[in-house]
């Protein structure tokens, strides 16, 4: 089977190197405007909840934060095991970039909700909820990744053990993601779904979603950030890095 | 493949026999720490009783993570971890041998101590025996688990450090389930829901862990 | 504006929780751009040590 040109490139590092440098500054951009109009529309423009007043306006920033550290888990996970079944290096330069971002995500996922939590549930963190369980032990998986790999001084080894702990770990993801169906717990129930029209009022959902879309453009902004850095890391003796350094267009 | 594994289980039983010290330290471990809690805390057997499920629960982790050296890294010094991979016996196969042989030989006498200083605990003797089948259930599992953390860490000299890190999170939910269990035994309610989710969490374990496992040993002798 | 930083008297935990999810986006940010720099310094202080390694090129395979 004949692969198409643009499989092998995904693979180069140069190639996806310039395209990330190519690509930030509209990612950031775009991720930005989001964040700074949804931010603006949570905390003014929408009015105050009848039942939980002002505070509730965490809704625009909680779920969000959540969604996108499992997303990020899963694409760790998904990039470490293409990187350990085809030995992709570029691959898992990417896993360990998302890793730390990641756990950024989901500390503040989780720093976010227990404030949420004080005043509605009446408590900082609440031991026994499945879902705040699975999501620091989703933080968790993130840092024990880095410290794994942070162990092996092979670099090559370090990707190949870590992304083995990473592939195991993301049972973790639909299992935060279930938590609210197969427990009782203190969190509600899902509000947008992919098959049923949200149960949120339209002048909620927009920020909402706006935020949603502004946060998941963040998160990969960041992650092509770090990428190339890690790639100029990985790729420091190259020819290619060498000439682009020299010609000045690194 | 059957022949393969009893042979591989028997001749790690043997020569965990051979080192009967190995054996007896996490257990005094065990002992130990869990008798260091009522005098920490407080004698009183209300307060015991609110903590001992979990305390038990947690220092059985903790005793389980102590013996996990022994489990790869002699055979993996001596060479006969690579001859194990270059034999026709599936690595998995090897792997649930040697796991079996760890669980039967660290853990069952964990399982079969713990009843004893729950009652020092101040635990009602009614709820000794879904402790103990807790334990059962969850052992499996927490085997499988220090296993895999033994496996991805052994090509590090000094691995030990951080198998903690990596096994204690993943550990969370046994100990999640578990607790429940004492806790509803305390209570007299229905155990039934917590001892089903350990079951299928040692199912999912024990035939899904053993691929991890070996994957990990082949990263490791690399 | 008052009412905007009480927050209907849930300031404190409204403030702090947008506050610290921006600080932590600026420091990812901040941070991966310090990881290139020093990568890329990194990078220009190897330049003309030893031979370097050939990327291959990627063409359409015949």
């Amino acid at each position: 089977m004949k692969l198409p040109r643009w499989f092998h490139l995904f693979g180069s590092p140069p190639f996806v190197y310039r395209l990330a440098g190519a690509l930030i500054p509209w990612l950031g951009g775009i991720a930005c405007t989001l964040l700074i109009v949804g931010a603006y529309w949570s905390l003014v423009v929408v009015p105050p909840d009848a039942v939980q007043g002002e505070v509730y306006r965490i809704l625009y920033i909680h779920p969000q934060t959540a969604y996108v550290s499992m997303m990020a888990y899963v694409v760790m996970a998904v990039t470490a095991g293409i990187g350990y079944i085809w030995r992709i290096k570029l691959a898992h330069a990417v896993a360990v970039s998302a890793a730390p971002i990641g756990a950024s995500f989901t500390a503040c996922a989780l720093v976010s909700g227990s404030l949420w939590g004080r005043p509605t549930w009446g408590t900082y963190w609440e031991w026994g909820d499945p879902r705040i369980m699975f999501e620091t032990l989703l933080l968790f998986l993130f840092l024990s990744y880095l410290a794994l790999r942070a162990a092996f001084e092979d670099r090559d080894k370090a990707d190949r053990v870590s992304a083995i702990l990473a592939v195991v770990g993301v049972v973790n993801v639909p299992i935060i993601h279930y938590s609210v169906l197969w427990w009782n717990t203190l969190h509600q129930g899902p509000t947008i779904s992919k098959l049923d029209s949200p149960s949120m009022a339209t002048e909620f959902l927009i920020p909402f979603l706006i935020m949603m879309a502004g946060f998941t453009f963040c998160f990969y902004w960041l992650l092509l950030s770090r990428l190339r850095a890690e790639i100029v890391e990985r790729e420091r003796d190259t020819r290619w890095l060498q000439d682009a350094l020299q010609g000045g267009r690194a | 493949m059957k022949r393969a594994f009893f042979a591989i289980l028997q001749r790690d039983l043997q020569i965990a026999f051979r080192r009967v010290s190995e054996i007896a330290n996490p257990l005094l471990f065990f002992i130990i720490v869990a008798s260091l809690f009522p005098l920490a805390v407080s004698p009183d057997s209300e307060h015991l009783r609110g903590i001992g499920g979990g305390v038990l629960w947690v220092v059985a982790l903790l005793s389980s993570l102590l013996a996990l050296e022994g489990l790869f890294r002699a055979d993996a010094e001596d060479g006969s971890l690579e001859q194990l991979m270059l034999s026709p016996v599936p690595l998995g196969v090897a792997v649930l041998a040697k796991v079996t042989a760890h669980w039967l030989v660290t853990i069952v006498p964990l399982v079969l101590l713990t009843p004893v200083l729950a009652l020092s605990f101040a635990l009602p003797v009614g709820v000794l025996p879904v402790m103990a089948f807790a334990l059962l259930l969850a052992t499996p599992t927490l085997s499988v688990l220090v296993a895999l953390g033994a496996a991805l860490t052994l090509g590090l000299r000094r691995g030990g450090a951080i198998v903690g890190l990596l096994v204690l999170p993943l550990t969370a939910p046994l100990l999640i389930f578990g607790t429940r269990a004492i806790d509803l035994g305390v209570y007299g309610e229905s155990v039934a829901a917590p001892l089903y989710l350990l079951a299928a969490l040692a199912a999912l374990a024990v035939s899904l862990g053993p691929v991890a496992i070996a994957a990990a040993l082949r990263v490791g002798v690399e | 504006m008052n009412d905007l930083l009480s927050m209907g008297g849930h300031g404190a935990y409204v403030w702090p929780a947008y506050g610290i999810t921006l600080a932590v986006i600026v420091f990812n940010v901040w941070a991966a751009r310090r990881k290139l720099a020093s990568a890329l310094d990194e990078a220009r202080r190897s330049v003309g040590k030893d031979q370097p390694r050939n990327q291959p090129r990627v063409r359409q395979l015949q």
